[in-house]
């Protein structure tokens, strides 16, 4: 199946030389997204949203591709960076050993990569603030609960998700410092069962408020969350849809707006090799817009949150990242 | 310590206990069954993750979810008896066959899932069996907490226990299907028909299997996620070494399973290294088989294809 896919890519990109021969001033850009693919609502998506939208704004030339495992990423980078493009983006970590061996072998190609950092001259390295972000929902649920006690659900503990969990904690006990933090890891990204399992554990013990940054896992956390009547919050995109009134925000993180600023600045000439980060103060990362739960989280609460925001903006909160 | 034992040790923690064995519980049975007449059924995992998915299609179509389990029997069922026409007609090597299901499982469920849904990675929301309390048993202190207020499913996976129990060791079918597995040469000279046998076995494994994916995506929860059956095929297969290709033992054993990660869950909260704690329901496996189980016994012809003399 990944010959005959790998066919059909060859025939789109030598079609598409031919026609954008015609544009060579055009910038183009090549997206290898994550094994996820599109549809995910979520990691995916929102790069590609971030491709269309400079597309539309930008009139880049672009081509993506949505690899089925991890073994093919170093294949798909390779096809586009052959293919002439100035702008190899790949997403998801998964793609850093490929990158490594890649990007060395066509210095005059432009890469970057998603939520890693692959330190080469060539590579932009995006990655976010996710403590931030956390710290902010962490606001939110230290002011929601009732309990005191709190839920962290994570998927592996990996330094990435750890941030997730440092930062919340954070959060919440900036707001209230009574409240206790229950940490648990699944160890698995896509085990909802067990997510599921792992809450109800929490709310048994008396967590009323459960956030997760577990991915496939952590729809188990919110389906625990919605039988059981305690709340939840979600992770990387908007989840707040899918239990309305159960989620009462989620850690949003703009994978679309980190796609879109680096190919903009690719082509208004002021591409940068090295890690960029997005975090509260570009809008990298933040709270969802409470759209489902205006009616459960007060205005005082979401003024909190906006306080939170400002302050570490300007500097008078300053997050601890687990990773440096 | 009288914390610990209180938090390893109460009614909330048998509950979970049960409702994370219950996959399991399907699953080992149906693999029982299978290498009971002889088939290895490496493909379990797979034809959970079918039956997983299955039961989401049918749910979010028909707007039963029970209708998604009887879908999930089916798809089941025909990826049982796929594996039987490989390996018992075409002699083909059962553990190539088993692993080949379960990759084709992985892709077919990804495609089909962006192809209904619109959207990878997840389903959306379908409807899903809740939970029943039984009028009775639900107020015995101790019992009630555990057994009185659960799925459906879950009281149907112990009833499938039993059921598997007097099946293999009551009945003739059962009988015959114990020589099918240990002798089918001298099954066959007494007039069974060992073909005949083995589907039977291997498409009602399949079927087992497919139930115990649909209880995790219609009844535990209510939505497909890509992989989410994470391994539990391959921890039924364990289970059912574990319990000696006895239905009662592949019950104990997967309580014991479902056991040792309810109880994972719980002792991370109290600041336990997760690392360790993750890997204490292998370690207790592996103690418990070394130790106190003896020697694992599998039926005898198991994993080799019967060739018809004459």
């Amino acid at each position: 199946m990944a010959k005959r896919f790998s066919f059909l890519l060859v025939v789109a990109l030598v079609f598409s030389l031919l026609t954008g021969a015609a544009f060579a001033e055009q910038v183009r850009v090549g997206l290898v997204l994550s094994e996820g693919g599109l549809g995910d609502q979520s990691f995916n998506d929102a790069a590609f949203r971030g491709l269309l939208r400079a597309r539309d704004e930008l009139g880049i030339y672009f081509s993506y591709v949505e690899p089925f495992d991890i073994s093919e990423m170093e294949d798909h980078q390779r096809f586009f960076a052959d293919a002439g493009m100035d702008l190899v983006i790949a997403i998801g970590f998964t793609h850093e050993s490929a990158m490594y061996s890649v990007a060395p072998d066509y210095p005059d190609t432009k890469f970057a990569i998603v939520d890693t950092v692959v330190d080469l001259p060539n590579v932009a390295s995006l990655v976010f603030e996710e403590h931030e972000g956390s710290f902010l929902v962490g606001v939110v649920a230290g002011l929601m609960t009732k309990s005191n006690k709190i839920g962290f659900v994570g998927g592996m503990e990996v330094p990435l998700i750890r941030k997730f969990q440092v930062g919340f904690e954070e959060g919440v006990r900036y707001v209230n410092p009574n409240a206790e933090v229950f940490v648990g890891y699944v160890g698995d990204f896509n085990d909802p069962g067990r997510g599921k399992e792992m809450a109800i554990s929490q709310y048994e013990r008396g967590a009323d408020v459960v956030y997760h940054a577990a991915g496939g896992t952590g729809l188990g956390v919110i389906e625990a969350a919605a039988d059981n009547g305690f709340y939840a919050i979600g992770v990387d995109s908007d989840q707040d849809h899918l239990a309305p009134g159960t989620v009462l925000t989620s850690m949003v993180k703009r994978v679309d707006l980190a796609v879109f600023e680096t190919i903009k600045d690719v082509v208004e000439g002021k591409f940068a090799a090295g890690v960029r980060s997005f975090g509260v103060v570009d809008g990298g990362v933040g709270t969802s817009e409470f759209n489902f739960t205006k009616h459960i989280v007060p205005e005082s609460v979401r003024q909190k949150v906006e306080e939170a925001r400002q302050k570490i903006i300007s500097g008078e909160i300053v997050v601890t990242d687990p990773t440096k | 310590m009288w914390d610990l034992i209180g938090l390893l040790v109460n009614t909330t923690v048998f509950a979970a206990t049960l409702r994370m064995a219950t996959p399991l519980l399907f699953t080992a049975v149906g693999g029982l069954f299978s290498e009971r007449s002889g088939v290895v059924n490496i493909g379990l995992e797979g034809m959970m993750l079918i039956g997983a998915f299955t039961a989401v299609a049918v749910s979010y179509f028909t707007g039963s979810p029970w209708i998604g389990v009887l879908g999930a029997l089916a798809a089941g069922s025909l990826m049982g008896f796929l594996h039987g026409v490989a390996s018992i007609k075409y002699r083909a090597n059962q553990v190539v066959s088993g692993t080949a299901i379960n990759i084709f499982a992985g892709g077919l469920t990804v495609y089909l899932q962006r192809l209904i849904f619109k959207m990878a990675g997840v389903s959306e929301a379908v409807p899903r069996i809740v939970d029943v309390e039984l009028p009775i048993i639900s107020r015995i202190p101790w019992i009630g907490p555990v057994i009185g207020r659960q799925n459906p499913m879950v009281y149907l996976a112990l009833l499938t226990v039993f059921a598997a129990h007097i099946v293999i060791f009551k009945t003739v079918w059962g009988l015959r299907l114990r020589s099918v597995g240990e002798h089918p040469g001298a099954a066959d000279s007494v007039g069974i028909n060992v073909y005949k046998t083995r589907y039977i076995a291997v498409t009602l494994s399949g079927a087992l299997a497919g139930v115990g994916g649909a209880y995790l995506s219609v009844a535990h929860l209510s939505r497909f996620v890509e992989g989410m059956t994470a391994g539990r095929g391959f921890i039924a297969l364990a289970a059912m070494i574990f319990g000696k290709w006895n239905p009662i033992g592949a019950l104990g054993a997967c309580l014991f399973f479902g056991y040792a990660d309810a109880m994972q869950m719980r002792l991370q909260e109290i600041g336990i290294p997760t690392q360790f704690v993750q890997m204490m329901p292998y370690v207790l496996t592996m103690i418990a088989l070394i130790g106190f189980i003896g020697r694992a016994v599998a039926p005898k012809a198991s994993g080799q294809p019967y060739v018809k003399e004459g």
